[in-house]
């Protein structure tokens, strides 16, 4: 790494604080703003005034609204989300407990988009209208159209109930020891402690979360990859490239592939922000105890610093995914080097 | 076999399209022997680069070859296999283009590109031919040292003709073909290019087929010239003979449109616009523009017919004697 690509990614960062404090104000703003009440959610309709005084003394809601914001930037500063109402624990903590499923989650549902949908892509481009073409497109209009709880649902009936190969909702089976707490991703985690009898289970659960959620991902990416190659393939380059006597292959995989990716880097970097939010669908479906999970439950009981902590938390994950498409352009295109 | 070295016989090329078929070649002639430079001027649209990529085998789909073959060195092109195509292709005719900065690939070094050239050609290893990829660039007359390790963007569209040179040579190429090499690239730098040309392919005698549209480079470059017209070969002859005794009325019409130093005399163009090769002109493609078209004209398309020792022109003005007399009223 050189110094100018150093300053570059320094630069980004200080962007990317200013983008947060941004994000920060908005989301305090909009959770303060909906005419709702969140001591009458804790306590219920019918609990005694007095106690319902009591209750947003204790939260800090009798405060106005500025020094409220004061007193939440003051702890996003220091790291700290605030304590979730429901769970009564820091809102960090929870997230870190929460968030580690879904980056696995999205990890896998990506790694699985890309092989496929870039595979996809490039047949489509390259045998234009042929039948392989039809049938990708064709697949790829399915993924984006089919709601991922019916693609979900139809994939567990096949699968887990009828043919019984794979296991239904869950991370690990209910008999499988988790392995030791690492990264908090289970898969991870067996592969790095060696627990291979807990690898291979957990590998059998994820499968069919991340294909169903990684659906609508192979989708898009394979039309942006058929779209991308089918530009580069008209270059003037690539007619170079044949006229050198290159084979096929070479042209395809050596010469347009690296040119065509870069588009298809800006799809794959926003589907992973958009998946790194967490499904809330296939979460439910799957049973999979994720960011998507936490948060809507949080939203259901309007506990507020739950839903500021984790929506801050995706939007800084989102930035982070934004400057890895960006340093991954530089990688791919020299012309975009600093 | 009228060349030895390339000869082109009846092509016809079509390409399908949404707005119809384009018959983009309409019987092409054309044919060399080893070391001859021929030029093939005409205006854009007329030809020339379907007929380079013909020669290549590159014509794919939407375009197909549909009649007619193309001989090098008496061998049949269309009845080789294709791993004999891509074996000749870079090796025994190797191409420059127009753009060249978009003919490299913007994401590989310069240098990658034309090892990969001469690995191929060699068979040797991608890293075992950078020190041929050292001397061929040197030879071109570019900074080798540094230019191996830059990237398309950051040449000059000199710099970059030079490197697309480099590499279409390294082969040693019986046929090289250079598509309008200096279009792209600003006069004094034409200049150059053309000079480097000139040379090397001098020093290692190989036959070159110039694609242009402009007659000075052709006429100071080439040997023989061939002008094409909506598809065809029009007029085919030594360059002396083509800029001294024009027969053809096209490309006489080419010729009284290019300025010359010291004429007084105002340019004249031809009437008329290229025609629209989707649905092109009956018989001669060039009758509705021509000031001599007669009846023949738009009914028979006129073949490349020997006027003279070494001069062929495909005009019914000119077809044998005593042939559609009675259609030959206005010569």
């Amino acid at each position: 790494m050189n110094l100018k690509l150093g300053m570059y990614i320094l630069k980004r960062l200080s962007l990317m604080a200013l983008v947060m404090f941004g994000v920060s104000i908005i989301v305090f703003f909009i959770a303060h703003v909906i005419p709702a009440d969140p001591v009458g959610a804790l306590l219920g309709g019918n609990a005694p005034p007095a106690l319902v005084d009591q209750m947003k003394h204790q939260l800090g809601l009798d405060k106005p609204l500025w020094e409220q914001f004061e007193i939440y930037m003051v702890g996003l500063l220091h790291g700290n989300f605030g304590t979730s109402l429901k769970s009564n624990r820091p809102v960090i903590q929870d997230i870190s407990e929460y968030f580690p499923a879904t980056l696995e989650l999205a990890i896998f549902s990506i790694i699985f988009s890309i092989i496929l949908g870039v595979i996809l892509g490039i047949i489509s481009a390259v045998h234009r209208n042929s039948w392989a073409d039809h049938f990708s497109r064709i697949f790829s209009i399915l993924g984006v159209s089919m709601p991922v709880f019916w693609t979900g649902l139809i994939l567990l009936l096949i699968f887990y109930y009828l043919l019984g190969w794979l296991p239904g909702a869950g991370q690990l089976s209910l008999f499988t020891i988790p392995p030791k707490r690492i990264t908090g991703m289970v898969i991870f985690d067996a592969l790095f402690t060696g627990d291979w009898a807990a690898f291979w289970d957990g590998l059998r659960h994820i499968v069919l979360p991340s294909i169903v959620l990684g659906y609508a991902a192979t989708a898009s990416i394979g039309r942006i990859t058929r779209a991308s190659m089918l530009d580069v393939l008209r270059q003037d380059f690539i007619r170079t490239a044949k006229a050198k006597g290159l084979s096929k292959r070479i042209v395809i995989y050596r010469h347009a592939l690296r040119n065509a990716l870069i588009p298809v880097i800006t799809v794959i970097g926003l589907t992973f922000g958009g998946l790194l939010e967490g499904a809330v669908l296939t979460e439910t479906i799957f049973g999979w105890p994720g960011l998507g999970r936490y948060i809507v439950n949080a939203l259901l009981v309007l506990d507020y610093p739950a839903i500021m902590g984790g929506t801050f938390f995706i939007a800084l994950a989102y930035s982070l995914a934004n400057l890895a498409v960006d340093l991954t352009y530089a990688a791919l295109d020299p012309r975009m080097r600093i | 076999m009228r060349g030895n070295l390339l000869d082109v016989k009846n092509l016809k090329v079509v390409f399908y399209t949404y707005r119809g078929v384009i018959k983009a070649l309409n019987g092409v002639e054309l044919w060399m022997n080893h070391g001859e430079r021929l030029g093939v001027i005409g205006e854009t649209g007329c030809g020339k680069s379907v007929t380079s990529l013909s020669i290549m085998g590159l014509i794919e789909q939407p375009g197909e070859i549909v009649e007619g073959n193309v001989y090098f060195e008496g061998k049949s092109m269309q009845k080789m296999n294709s791993s004999v195509l891509y074996d000749m292709r870079g090796k025994e005719i190797s191409m420059i283009f127009q753009e060249p900065v978009s003919a490299l690939n913007p994401v590989m070094k310069v240098g990658f590109q034309i090892a990969e050239s001469i690995a191929r050609t060699k068979k040797i290893s991608i890293k075992s031919a950078y020190p041929d990829v050292f001397k061929m660039l040197e030879l071109v007359g570019l900074d080798a040292g540094r230019v191996i390790n830059l990237y398309p963007h950051e040449l000059s569209g000199g710099m970059a003709q030079r490197a697309m040179i480099a590499m279409a040579l390294s082969s040693h190429p019986k046929l090289l073909i250079a598509d309008e090499p200096t279009s792209a690239l600003d006069v004094t730098i034409q200049a150059q290019i053309m000079k480097l040309l000139d040379d090397l392919v001098s020093e290692m005698g190989n036959a070159v087929i110039l694609i242009t549209h402009d007659m000075g480079v052709a006429a100071e470059f080439c040997d023989k010239i061939a002008v094409m017209y909506a598809g065809n070969v029009v007029e085919y002859a030594s360059t002396t003979d083509i800029f001294d005794e024009p027969l053809h009325p096209y490309t006489k019409g080419l010729l009284k449109a290019v300025p010359r130093v010291g004429q007084s005399k105002e340019l004249v163009g031809i009437p008329g616009t290229v025609p629209d090769l989707v649905n092109p002109p009956s018989g001669c493609r060039f009758h509705p523009r021509c000031s001599h078209a007669m009846k023949i004209c738009a009914e028979e398309l006129p073949p490349l017919f020997e006027v003279k020792q070494g001069h062929y022109v495909a005009c019914h003005l000119y077809t044998r004697e005593g042939e559609h007399d009675g259609n030959r009223s206005k010569i």
